[in-house]
């Protein structure tokens, strides 16, 4: 999808950003948890991350995925099932979780890569559908139960991540780095590729790129690292369920993403903390909650195309203009 | 008693006729979204949500104004169809001229209010229905027992898919329509409506959806998530049989239904996936799906 339908061009995405927001962010990790609870911030960060992989493919590249809940999924009960059952240390499980979530990568793109705009978003759903089946069957998810009380474990062998602090810390750590990777990533001769495959895919085939093995490899890169969220996630909850690999979740994604700002850095970071907030804070509104994101949806659809930080940064550039 | 395979004939036929009722809702409901898809170029996401409606106006008519299943087969569908009418004006048509994606975030918004609402007022769990008293009952046929409704809803949703297939195939109108699926502009020059074309189409489509909700009632309970429970599978029967064919969503439809019955009988743990493994097939074959003209 180009995020500039139907709005004026941004450089927003084409420049490298100052060190300035990223310092900000930095701050805002370190100051947090004195402000906010921890484990509300670790949940935050994990769908935060989850938004970030999942603009890659949607906001740089240009492909709608309405299945990216199978690689969330699959990837926390990998992760789930290392640590609980095999007993590995928590960085171990993590990895283990996602490489899980990047091999059904490969395979669910290969399936689907070759497919465009509403297809695409069709056939992805439809497979993570598949996968949702599969965990809803198989023995080792647990069923509607889920993966329950998951130990932490010890990073590394060493530090206990039992205190919700601890493993904060961690979890922080972990997310501003692969936030710096994805921004380093977005930036390279490889992301302008991808961005060039967004706009005008038939001119960047005639300039010579196999369009499709970028598209590919940005589908693999982000249901690796959507892959990584799922499968701290699970840490951070001692749980996996069923939830993150129904089509809901899905849309979740799709909806932090439109409404922080499609194709911008910051923007589905920024667009998970105020659904995350919202579901924390609505939570005893019980189904209103689902009619809210849907009216969300439909006010972002219709007039707010660009999202949060999308128009933030459309109003900066016409003052700095001035 | 006949053994095939070792299964009794009695499960065989049973199972098929399952395969064969939940066929005919994917026939219903894969129609209506090729026909909104033909002309919109939108996959339609509250399809589902619409369907679920159209089950919900049969059961307030009946619960609440006293009004039973026949006259609900008829006014339900022109509920709905009027809702979706109000929705393509409302909010579709502003859409138009952007990347079709945005019309199915949009309507997937949409699904997300319908259902929220529909959840909250009336719970989670199912609402019965009952079968109209005309239908009640069954014959033998011998090898098995057939309830009457059931073989009702094969044979009306088979004359109102083929009603369709040639409404749109062999009727002037339906000739307008495939032009205007074609080339609008050229259509709007000869002085057809297009705008009012596509806003009655997305009605048709959404009507449809509104009968199979009908029909649906009496079988499975009128509950709010009736309609992700089946559009999700419905999806994947578009993919297979070719995205926007008539005739395809139709064949495709009952065949799938059958496919997952029979799986049901020989090897059920797969039968919730099994529509699924069947897509991905087809896709490495036949990208562009079955009936397909091309992705």
């Amino acid at each position: 999808m180009s995020a500039h339908a139907g709005a004026p061009a941004s450089s927003s995405n084409a420049t490298p950003l100052s060190w300035k927001p990223f310092a900000a962010l930095a701050l805002f990790l370190v100051i947090g948890p004195a402000v906010i609870y921890p484990v509300f911030l670790m949940k935050a960060l994990c769908f935060a991350l989850f938004a970030c992989a999942f603009n890659i493919l949607l906001g740089f590249t240009g492909l709608l995925s309405f299945g990216h809940a199978a690689f969330l999924g699959m990837a926390s009960y990998g992760s789930a099932h290392a640590a609980k059952v095999w007993g590995f240390t928590p960085e171990l499980a993590i990895l283990f979780g996602t490489v899980v979530a990047m091999l059904l990568g490969i395979v669910i793109g290969m399936l689907t890569i070759r497919s465009r705009g509403i297809y695409f978003a069709n056939i992805t759903l439809a497979f993570a559908q598949m996968v949702f089946f599969f965990c809803l069957q198989a023995k080792f998810t647990g069923g509607e139960d889920g993966i329950q009380s998951v130990q932490r474990g010890k990073l590394f062998g060493l530090i206990s991540l039992q205190s919700d602090m601890v493993m904060y810390v961690f979890v922080a750590i972990l997310f501003f780095l692969t936030f710096l990777l994805i921004y380093r990533i977005i930036h390279s001769p490889f992301g302008q590729v991808l961005r060039a495959v967004r706009e005008n895919e038939a001119r960047a085939t005639s300039l010579g790129y196999k369009v499709e093995h970028y598209k590919l490899a940005a589908f693999v890169l982000s249901a690796t690292l959507v892959g990584l969220a799922g499968a701290v996630k699970a840490l951070v909850f001692q749980l996996a369920s069923l939830t993150d690999v129904s089509w809901q979740m899905s849309g979740e994604v799709v909806l932090m993403t439109l409404l922080g700002g499609v194709g911008t850095i910051f923007g589905p970071a920024v667009g998970a903390f105020v659904i995350v907030s919202m579901e924390n804070y609505l939570a005893e509104l019980g189904s209103w909650v689902t009619v809210i994101q849907g009216i969300i949806f439909v006010l972002c659809v219709m007039f707010f195309r660009r999202g949060i930080v999308g128009t933030l940064s459309d109003l900066w550039a016409k003052r700095q203009t001035h | 008693m006949i053994e095939i395979f070792g299964i009794s004939s009695q499960a065989l036929f049973g199972q098929l006729l399952i395969g064969l009722i939940n066929g005919a809702f994917y026939a219903m409901l894969s129609l209506g979204l090729a026909v909104i898809f033909g002309m919109l170029n939108i996959i339609n996401f509250c399809h589902g949500a619409l369907y679920m409606i159209g089950a919900f106006v049969a059961w307030m008519l009946l619960n609440w104004l006293g009004l039973g299943y026949w006259w609900a087969l008829i006014i339900s569908p022109i509920v709905t169809a009027v809702l979706g009418i109000l929705i393509e004006r409302l909010f579709l048509q502003r859409l138009r001229e952007l990347d079709h994606l945005y019309g199915l975030l949009l309507t997937f918004g949409l699904a997300l209010i319908l259902e929220g609402v529909f959840r909250q007022n009336f719970g989670a769990s199912g609402l019965p229905y009952r079968i109209p008293q005309e239908l009640t009952g069954g014959t033998n046929l011998g090898f098995m027992f057939l309830p009457n409704y059931r073989a009702w809803v094969i044979v009306f949703s088979l004359l109102i898919c083929l009603g369709t297939w040639f409404a749109i195939e062999h009727t002037r109108l339906g000739s307008y329509l495939r032009a205007a699926t074609e080339n609008p502009a050229l259509v709007q020059a000869f002085g057809v409506n297009v705008s009012r074309m596509i806003t009655l189409t997305y009605g048709f489509g959404v009507g449809l959806a509104a009968i199979a909700g009908v029909l649906a009632a009496p079988i499975y309970q009128v509950s709010p998530l009736m309609g992700s429970n089946i559009i999700i599978v419905v999806f994947a029967v578009v993919v297979i049989g070719g995205m926007g064919s008539i005739l395809g969503s139709i064949i495709t439809g009952f065949g799938l239904g059958i496919a997952e019955g029979l799986t049901k009988v020989f090897y059920p743990e797969a039968s919730s996936t099994v529509i699924f493994v069947i897509m991905a097939i087809v896709l490495l074959i036949r990208p562009s799906g079955l009936f397909g003209k091309g992705a």
